[in-house]
């Protein structure tokens, strides 16, 4: 059984993984000009690799001064969500092979909210939406001594919307939202539906009432950006759908 | 260079108008929420106005439709269009219900719409609130045109 290493040594020999990708990033740095302009870096990288890895080549070895927030790096803490390929997604789970390397990889910052430097942007205004229908439990009465039990039924009702993670892809490619900050925008209305939903929560009524406003659930326009743009998978607009009935049904 | 001087920062050509103390202004999304946004008020006018556009549209497609087939394509199409048609058309109280009921659902909706696309779009508050008047001034002088001449139809007119 020798041939399969010889195969392998060979294939290695005259075979490199790596190919040549171009990165067209979205550059904006306030110290040195008001203008944000495009950059091209070309890198050797493996296509098999990530974007953030890509990101990482760049800012380790070619030009240091590029900016771009990320933490975990693996999909979970929700901090690199940007705009490749004019789609909102997490550097850190987006594939250069799934994204055609041939031609140039653009990044950008992600649309409607503040550019700070590079890829960051001011993340405030959307945590503030995200304060703004308090996503945390709110219950009346003694606490109990023990856990808050409950059925797995009542756990499944709300299950698609615990799997936020805060990234803001949702919010900002929703049109809504660029054009009006004031709308409550995808991830906070998901994250109010995560607590209306909740069987243990009592305050569901104060949240509806939040998002029955102006700037609420019924600015939504359905196009459905935001449940393409989600690197978790949560059918968003479905969400937002499951508040507006239960406003309507609360009604009438 | 004419504005790097009258700025009198840069002194040179080339040199870069900001620097660290100085940086250069970010661009803010419009109206961007805050911890001064106003919260929520109470009342149901936004959940109305979206159910309204839901239910006006499905009646709206049945009296828009048949009123288009009415008028253009059954019995000689459009060439059969003329005062003598309309004045036969609306002698009947059916006719006159139809036509109606239909300029209103159309026009609010219409109206409706159009709210809502100037209360995504236009930025300035002064802005949205003179487009949204002259859009009501639009729609309540075009309803109450329309309903006047409905009622008060007179066929024998000279």
């Amino acid at each position: 059984m020798a041939t399969p290493v010889l195969d392998k040594a060979e294939a290695g020999a005259t075979a490199s993984p790596y190919i040549t990708v171009t990165f067209r990033i979205r550059r904006f740095n306030p110290e040195l000009s008001e203008d944000a302009v495009w950059e091209d870096f070309r890198i050797e990288i493996d296509p098999k690799e990530r974007v953030l890895d890509g990101l990482h080549k760049i800012k380790w070895d070619l030009d240091g001064s590029l900016t771009f927030r990320r933490s975990c790096a693996h999909g979970i803490c929700g901090s690199d969500a940007m705009r490749i390929n004019g789609k909102n997604r997490l550097a850190c789970k987006t594939l250069i092979k799934d994204i055609n390397p041939e031609k140039p990889i653009t990044v950008e910052p992600i649309k409607g909210l503040t550019v700070l430097k590079d890829l960051v942007v001011d993340m405030e205004p959307f945590f503030q939406a995200y304060r703004d229908v308090m996503p945390f439990l709110i219950t009346s009465g003694n606490e109990p001594t023990r856990e808050r039990l409950q059925s797995p039924e009542d756990r499944e009702r709300f299950d698609d919307t615990t799997k936020c993670i805060l990234c803001a892809a949702c919010t900002s490619s929703c049109p809504v939202f660029w054009n009006d900050g004031q709308y409550f925008g995808p991830a906070a209305i998901v994250n109010a539906h995560r607590f209306i939903f909740d069987s243990r929560d009592e305050a569901g009524e104060q949240r509806l009432e939040i998002l029955n406003d102006r700037d609420g659930v019924w600015r939504c326009r359905t196009t459905f950006n935001c449940t393409d743009a989600c690197p978790r998978g949560i059918e968003v607009t479905k969400a937002i759908q499951e508040v507006k009935r239960a406003l309507i049904t609360r009604r009438f | 260079m004419s504005e790097t001087t009258t700025k009198g920062i840069g002194e040179v050509e080339n040199v870069s108008l900001y620097d660290v103390d100085n940086p250069a202004p970010v661009i803010e999304p419009p109206r961007k929420r805050t911890k001064k946004t106003p919260k929520a008020t109470r009342g149901n006018f936004e959940m109305y106005g979206w159910l309204f556009m839901r239910l006006s549209g499905i009646v709206l497609v049945v009296l828009v439709l048949g009123h288009l087939l009415i008028q253009l394509v059954l019995d000689g199409g459009v060439s059969k269009i003329g005062f003598a048609f309309v004045a036969g058309r609306w002698a009947s109280p059916f006719w006159q219900a139809w036509d109606l009921i239909m300029l209103w659902l159309a026009m609010l909706h219409g109206a409706n719409g159009l709210r809502t696309i100037i209360n995504d779009y236009a930025e300035r508050d002064n802005t949205r609130f003179w487009l949204k008047m002259l859009l009501y001034t639009a729609t309540v002088f075009t309803v109450l045109l329309g309903t006047l001449v409905i009622f008060t139809f007179d066929p024998n007119i000279r």
